[in-house]
């Protein structure tokens, strides 16, 4: 599986290693949700004027970039962390290329701009969430069922979610 | 909320614009907005051409053909859109390993004796010598040693069934055995004809996820159909369709007149179709609560919820526990 790992690999280890793992065996549902419709078509006419989804490599694909910023879009800001985390492989994926840029990630609805950029530190972090999610998209067994305060607003909710039996045993 | 649509009268369906048009014989058009619509079920004669395959394709629409004596041909099934290698590759390996395959076999029977039973006792024929005898055939699905024996089990379970569904139906539909490809008396060519369409939805459930419709489990794979459906179906037949048909017979929306006789095959006409498939579909839609889901989700939901289920045990995730409906 080695190189295969993109963006939303990286974002979906801090949401949730079981959605990750599901993801990178193409057990994907986020084609009919909702949310995800709403990301597409926030993405598709944001930013017109600007270039818009260049590949690196094969599966990380970066949204916008310009002269200084690499820039994600997203809907909402409540997964902050994992969009920074997005954002700093999209900016270790370009310094291995010889390419430093900033990061910066649009919350257009929340008017709300978050910039971050490649330092030591943050390097030392992605490197180490990199070896984890090869450690987990490596391994045989599904990451198991945690029930998290998200998991109603998850594509995957259906599909974790989908259990017999009357009482709560589900988590 | 997409819905099926179903073709009866004669004429052609284009794309025109993004969208659907029916054109009928008299040259009248009428729009289907095709975001909404999730199969098409064509039971006349219609026209098609590539550019309403294409359209259709593009758009994951389910093309289902019928034949005049509303027989199932085939099915226009777009491009797969969600593959998953690993899913295939783990549902080949619990067909090959004789022991996984049994596990899932004996699900899919028990699920369906437990439907049976369920049918028989919710219309108050549980005390009846043939429902005992499921009752206790249904005891043995544990103890089979293969997959043939399990079969052979649902086959007996499945002649007491009829036998006790004649309890339950007016007289003029009482018939001895089942009778298929053709049917000979008219309660078979309803069976068949519910069949039908549970086979249909189930496929297009099945669409909508990763699993291989080829690969399945009780029924032999591809016997001439997409088998996993044939398995699946098995669960949701005597839950849904075969309630229906008593309902349908004994409220008399469906009467002889609905049938006709073609040198002893018998099968249902266009009023009697649209009888049964009105009611098919509206029963589909009805909700349940569902107890992990908390919410509320229709039985159609229900088909697509055990497709998720059969996923989650061939990559080794949840073991699957077939539907038995509570409520």
């Amino acid at each position: 599986m080695k190189g295969e790992v993109g963006g939303l690999h990286i974002q979906y280890y801090s949401i949730c290693k079981r959605k990750l793992w599901l993801y990178s065996r193409q057990i994907s549902f986020e084609t009919a949700h909702e949310k995800v419709i709403e990301g597409t078509l926030l993405h598709e006419g944001s930013y017109k004027r600007k270039k818009k989804e260049i590949m690196l490599g094969d599966h990380a694909k970066i949204d916008v970039l310009d002269q200084q910023f690499v820039q994600e879009t997203k809907l909402s800001s409540k997964m902050q962390k994992a969009d920074e985390l997005q954002l700093l492989y999209y900016l270790y994926l370009l310094k291995q290329r010889g390419i430093e840029k900033r990061g910066r990630i649009a919350y257009t609805k929340e008017k709300k701009v978050v910039e971050i950029e490649l330092n030591e530190e943050n390097e030392k972090k992605i490197r180490k969430v990199i070896a984890e999610v090869f450690k987990i998209i490596e391994s045989e067994q599904t990451p198991k069922l945690v029930k998290l305060p998200y998991c109603r607003n998850c594509a995957y909710f259906d599909f974790c979610f989908a259990l017999e039996g009357g009482d709560d045993d589900a988590t | 909320m997409r819905r099926d649509i179903y073709l009866f009268s004669n004429g052609r369906l284009m794309r025109k614009d993004n969208t659907l048009y029916i054109v009928s014989e008299d040259g009248i058009k009428r729009a289907v907005p095709v975001e909404q619509v999730e199969n098409v079920h064509l039971f006349g004669q219609i026209d098609l051409n590539s550019a309403l395959f294409n359209f259709s394709g593009q758009k994951e629409v389910m093309l289902h053909f019928y034949n005049y004596y509303g027989f199932y041909t085939g099915s226009f099934y777009p491009r797969e859109h969600s593959v998953s290698g690993i899913v295939t590759v783990k549902q080949s390996d619990h067909y090959l390993r004789k022991e996984k395959r049994l596990f899932l076999a004996k699900c899919f029977v028990q699920s369906a004796s437990f439907h049976m039973l369920r049918t028989c006792r919710k219309r108050g024929i549980h005390g009846y010598e043939s429902v005992q005898i499921i009752t206790e055939l249904s005891k043995n699905i544990r103890d089979a040693k293969d997959v043939q024996q399990t079969m052979g089990i649902e086959g007996m379970i499945r002649q007491h069934y009829y036998r006790a569904l004649n309890e339950l139906i007016p007289e003029e539909f009482t018939f001895a055995e089942r009778t298929k490809r053709p049917p000979r008396d008219p309660f078979n060519a309803l069976i068949s004809f519910g069949n039908t369409m549970m086979y249909t939805s189930v496929l297009s459930e099945i669409y909508k996820t990763q699993l291989n419709p080829t690969i399945s489990y009780l029924h032999e794979p591809s016997q001439k159909r997409f088998s996993l459906c044939l398995d699946l179906a098995e669960i949701f037949k005597p839950l849904l369709v075969d309630p229906l048909l008593i309902t349908l017979v004994n409220k008399k929306k469906i009467t002889s007149k609905h049938f006709e006789n073609h040198d002893g095959m018998v099968y249902l006409n266009e009023m009697g179709r649209k009888i049964v498939i009105a009611a098919f579909d509206e029963r589909l839609q009805q909700t349940i609560r569902h107890r992990k889901l908390k919410r509320n989700v229709s039985y159609w939901y229900l088909i697509r919820l055990e497709c998720y289920k059969l996923i989650k045990h061939v990559i080794g995730d949840t073991p699957y526990i077939p539907l038995k409906a509570w409520w």
